[in-house]
């Protein structure tokens, strides 16, 4: 049985690779996301480890409670002093190092960074870390050293005088040297680094004097550093956080492994769409390999095979199909995941890469999912193989058409079931986790309809099909694909799921797109707008003395600047914002109050929504206490609440609040103009005013709108483009179907062409088949994408994204894209029946 | 040896001097040995033979299904020899007409539509007339609008006879058309296919090893080993089983 199924397997090795490719592909994504994680991962440790190496003991304030790693109290200075008369400390040095030191380069852009921080530091001399290339140290207030990497993004040298945004607006500062690291690297993990003398560092990075991010510590010679740890760690007290150096490059590394997981869930997320098509290609090709087989597995039967043997034979063969899939998987997976590693690499600014290694990790997902799947997907096809009676090794049976009820029933349970999760994970009632409930029910709904696609198939190929009846060779191709549905369906619902993909994305963009221009249309009354693209982690901002001198303009009615930050409010994380002017508010965002007086703001008052109001019980004159990222905590009275509504923040804190946020200057400006008055008078000289703010520009409303949804579009595509991979698989289906139909169909061939079909009406005849299947898939597609994102749209009315956009141009390309894959994929086929030997092809053995 | 043939009527399809070899070295065989034979218009003709005497092979090359190694073929005024692809498919697209022994119909088509098939292809319009003709010949009106699988192995044959004669070919070859049937759907089949000649003029060559299958055609010519050894004008199924008995003692023979 063995050998027998082996020969088999042999061949049948095309088409078992068509089939085979497509859980190669799921694979390679699930191993080279292991892979890049890993190999990531110990390029990050490397660099800690080395950037921690002169560190013995680490002396920092503890996070307040409710706020993240990030932000802590600066360590006041006296504490240096402190540490210092610790026994067993040779040297204490006081370190400013936060994020958000931004230098402009020769360009006049802001040099960006695309997730490394960009830290603002006090200079504390070189170190076997630390090398100074180029220069001197910072000596004056107005000196400044940066990282050599930094120097080449921003194509600066020593000598050159530079803008720098830090906590306050641009402030200009003269290179004096340039610095790498060991190893003659020139950044660690492409961070970028300026550094102050430590007063200024400490101004511009901290907000104030006397104070330092932490403190770092060597030991004497011969004191141990966990014991150094323990004995600082007593003598300051609990309000300090002591670590070794050790411990503090393991933290840091993990706090950026955490950030990492995003790209894990991206390709394994993709993993997910390249096998579940595969799993559809799996099946009907085992399917149709035991359709063939009939009369092979008959005979075994007949000459004593057991049901468990065939079924064993089938599975075999999914297993081998499976292991050398994985194998391929994982191989390429290696390479993709060595690829990625080295484009992340470059792309930050220079990461070194540790050496590519193979987690055990991946090599247990490449085989666990790549096994599963074949044999999964291969067992419907050996149950059904384990049915063939004997007798049908003696007769000559053509596959009787089986009735569709079952398969019918049994989809429209699981859509219903598909459906009702997906109600569930959308309208918030899942309970536990609601992204799981949702993509379950998004998986759900996509198998029940490809269960449901043969009954559909029958009208909807037959209209398709349609259209090329006018021609003997379009009507042929057309009753093909009509011939077997359940071939027809399976193929088509490959194609169905990548299409749906992309079109329920696109949907839910659109709509989101639409809403939000929408409501800044509506809602916002300001004829100009200062802001800019987001690109990095950090928002872009502008120096607040804009808004004044704005308003100062003449034809300016009223002029608001947003600040917003997320803190912690009573017991609970949230949103905040602030408002240079509160009367921007009702005047240019249509605030309306329902309590109290929202026109006004005193320091120690707060405004809060309906909403806001509602769920934390809040009323005018309620007191609560909140912590922002850098300021003491406060309490703060309700003097206003204001209707809930998307513009508006759900608290207001006045604006001297915001010198606590994490960013304390403006990220948005909105300028209301006296009647009469012309935008584009006003805009040139707000552009004049923006001069050292280079991260934002003033627009009309329009090119704001457009600014500010361009990421969407941007997004878009990238998901477009990515899902193209699930159309790919499915072209890679169509393909072996059509091989397998013309296959089978030999003879009908043969006698095609001996009654006088020429080769190009054979090829059109196979092409019009591919196409009537894919444009059915795609049609399909956009269907279910549609229904999928017409209801995600429709959870996520609350949140604000209230119209329904159904891309109709880009349906209308997916059906045209249909139609090229198709064409695509009958060329292989196509060929081959064209070049069928006529007299091979009917001559009876 | 070459059989003369009656020249009273115009040949339809004619082989001269035509030789297929299949293989080369060790492995060569010799299917055809310089056959010269001519079919007239408006006759039915039999081939027979033993098997392995090359009678198919002959009928194939004849149709232009396969090339001859040597020698001309030709159908009507056409020199089917040396036509590349696009020549042969309109050579059986105008001129030829096939019945198959088995797998002679589209399971996707109707009866009637199988019929036009042919037709069809060459975008081509029926002659209503005629189509009527064929259709009340072989007696099928009432089961045009039914697939193959719901005709009987006669009905399924006889559509495809209605196929081979709707488009008027300069001849129709038939390969064993009885071959799967029983005798007496094999028999309608034949006296259906021996009417379209005597009625309609139409030219028919048949392979067959049953002699009595044989009897229906107006000539009978005998094939054993690549070349033609012998014919019978109308042949009644005893002088062709004698004929066949005494090319049998003569291939062992020859052996």
């Amino acid at each position: 049985m063995f050998r027998a199924t082996l020969k088999s397997l042999l061949a049948r090795k095309l088409r078992l690779i068509l089939s085979g490719l497509a859980v190669v592909l799921g694979v390679m994504f699930v191993s080279g996301a292991f892979v890049l994680t890993d190999t990531l991962g110990r390029s990050f440790d490397a660099v800690f480890a080395d950037a921690y190496e002169g560190v013995d003991v680490n002396v920092s304030a503890r996070p307040k409670e409710g706020l993240s790693d990030f932000e802590r109290e600066p360590v006041p200075a006296e504490t240096v002093e402190r540490i210092r008369g610790v026994d067993g400390v040779a040297e204490a040095t006081g370190i400013v190092a936060a994020d958000g030191a931004r230098l402009i380069g020769s360009n006049g852009k802001v040099v960006t960074s695309f997730g490394p921080p960009q830290l603002g530091e006090n200079w504390v001399g070189v170190s076997d870390l630390v090398q100074l290339r180029e220069g001197r140290e910072p000596q004056a207030d107005d000196e400044i050293v940066v990282n050599a990497g930094l120097a080449k993004a921003g194509r600066v040298a020593v000598g050159d005088r530079v803008g720098v945004l830090t906590l306050e607006p641009k402030q200009e500062f003269t290179i004096v040297g340039i610095f790498g690291f060991s190893g003659g690297r020139d950044s660690l993990g492409g961070t970028n680094e300026i550094m102050f003398t430590t007063p200024v560092a400490q101004q511009l990075m901290l907000g104030q004097r006397d104070a330092f991010t932490n403190v770092t510590v060597t030991a004497a010679d011969g004191v141990a550093d966990d014991r150094l740890r323990n004995d600082i760690a007593a003598a300051l007290g609990a309000d300090f956080e002591v670590k070794t150096g050790a411990e503090l490059s393991a933290d840091a590394s993990a706090t950026l492994k955490d950030g990492l997981s995003f790209f894990n869930r991206i390709l394994l997320g993709f993993a997910a769409v390249a096998l579940l098509v595969g799993t559809f290609l799996i099946l009907n090709t085992f399917s149709i390999i035991v359709a063939q087989r009939t009369r092979e597995l008959a005979l075994m039967r007949a000459v004593g095979a057991g049901r468990r043997q065939i079924i064993g034979s089938v599975v075999l063969e999914a297993v081998a199909v499976g292991l050398l899939a994985s194998v391929l998987g994982l191989g390429a997976g290696v390479g993709i995941g060595a690829l990625l590693a080295y484009l992340f690499g470059n792309l930050s600014g220079g990461l070194d890469l540790a050496g590519i290694a193979v987690p055990p990790a991946a090599v247990i997902a490449a085989f666990g999912v790549g096994l599963i799947i074949t044999v999964v997907a291969a067992l419907l096809p050996a149950l059904r193989a384990s049915r063939i009676p004997p007798i049908a090794a003696m007769q000559d049976v053509a596959t009787p058409d089986r009735p569709l009820t079952k398969v019918t029933v049994a989809g429209a349970a699981v859509t219903s079931t598909g459906a009702t999760l997906l109600f569930l994970g959308l309208g918030g009632h899942a309970g536990g986790d609601t992204l799981i409930t949702i993509l379950g029910g998004v998986l759900l709904a996509f198998i029940g309809v490809a269960l449901l696609t043969p009954l559909i198939s029958r009208p909807v190929v037959g209209l398709l099909g349609g259209i090329f009846s006018w021609w003997m060779p379009g009507k042929l191709g057309r009753l093909n694909s009509g011939r077997n549905p359940r071939r027809t369906a399976i193929t088509a619902a490959a194609l169905m799921v990548g299409i749906a993909l992309v079109t329920g994305v696109t949907v839910i963009l659109d709509s989101t797109k639409s809403s939000i221009s929408g409501l800044a249309q509506d809602k916002i009354k300001a004829e100009l707008v200062i802001g800019g693209s987001q690109t990095g982690p950090r928002p872009p901002t502008f120096d607040p003395a804009v808004l004044e001198k704005t308003a100062a303009l003449p034809g300016v009615a009223l002029v608001g600047g947003a600040y917003g930050d997320s803190a912690q409010v009573g017991d609970e994380r949230t949103w905040v914002g602030a408002n240079s002017d509160v009367s921007t508010l009702t005047q240019i965002f249509g605030a309306r109050a329902t309590a109290g007086d929202i026109s006004r703001l005193g320091q120690d008052q707060m405004l809060v929504s309906s909403d806001v109001a509602a769920s934390r019980g809040l009323s005018v004159g309620s007191t609560v206490p909140v912590q922002l990222a850098r300021a003491e905590a406060k309490t703060y009275t309700v003097s206003g609440i204001y209707e809930a509504a998307e513009l508006l923040d759900p608290i207001t804190l006045p604006v001297t609040a915001a010198q606590g946020f994490t960013i304390p200057q403006p990220i948005a400006g909105f300028i209301q103009l006296t009647p009469g008055t012309q935008a584009a008078d006003v805009l040139p000289r707000v552009e004049t005013l923006l001069a050292d703010s280079p991260e934002v520009t003033v627009a009309d409303r329009e090119a704001f709108i457009e600014q500010q949804t361009k990421p969407l579009d941007d997004l878009l595509r990238m998901i477009q483009i990515l899902l193209l991979l699930a159309i790919v698989i499915a072209v890679l289906g169509i393909i072996n179907t059509l091989a397998l139909s013309v296959l089978e169909r030999t003879r009908e061939l043969g006698l095609l062409r001996a009654v006088g079909l020429g080769r190009a009406q054979t090829m059109g005849m196979i092409t019009v088949e591919a196409v009537v299947i894919s444009v059915f898939g795609a049609l399909l597609g956009i269907a279910v994408g549609s229904g999928l994102g017409a209801a995600v749209v429709e959870a996520l009315r609350d949140e604000g994204i209230t119209d329904l956009v159904l891309p109709w141009a880009d349906m209308g390309t997916m059906v045209g894209l249909g139609a090229l894959v198709g064409v695509l994929a009958a060329v292989i086929p196509a060929v081959r029946a064209a070049r069928i030997d006529v007299l091979g092809a009917i001559a009876h053995d | 040896m070459t059989a003369t043939v009656g020249r009273q009527a115009q040949a339809a399809a004619r082989a001269s001097e035509v030789w297929k070899v299949y293989g080369t070295g060790e492995a060569q065989v010799i299917a055809l040995r310089g056959v010269t034979c001519e079919f007239e218009q408006s006759r039915f003709t039999a081939i027979m033979g033993p098997s392995g005497s090359g009678k198919s092979t002959l009928m194939h090359c004849l149709a232009g299904l396969d090339s001859v190694t040597r020698g001309t073929v030709s159908i009507g005024e056409t020199t089917v020899t040396g036509l590349g692809d696009a020549g042969l498919t309109k050579l059986r697209r105008d001129q030829v007409g096939f019945i198959f022994q088995q797998f002679n119909l589209l399971p996707t088509l109707t009866a009637k539509e199988n019929i036009l098939l042919p037709l069809s292809i060459a975008g081509r319009k029926p002659d209503p007339a005629w189509f009527d003709t064929v259709i009340e010949t072989v007696g099928l009106r009432d089961r045009l609008g039914h697939r193959p699988a719901q005709l009987s192995g006669g009905q399924q044959q006889r559509v495809a006879c209605a196929r081979a004669l709707v488009s008027r070919p300069q001849v129709i070859f038939a390969d064993e058309p009885t071959g799967n049937l029983d005798s007496r759907a094999g028999a309608e089949v034949l006296k259906f296919l021996r009417r379209s000649v005597r009625e309609h003029g139409q030219t028919i060559v048949m392979v067959t090893h049953d002699p009595t299958a044989a009897a229906y055609a107006d000539r009978v010519v005998f094939l054993a080993d690549g070349q033609i050894v012998s014919e019978l004008i109308e042949p009644t199924a005893e002088t062709v089983l004698d004929t066949m008995k005494k090319l049998d003692t003569q291939v062992e023979v020859g052996d």
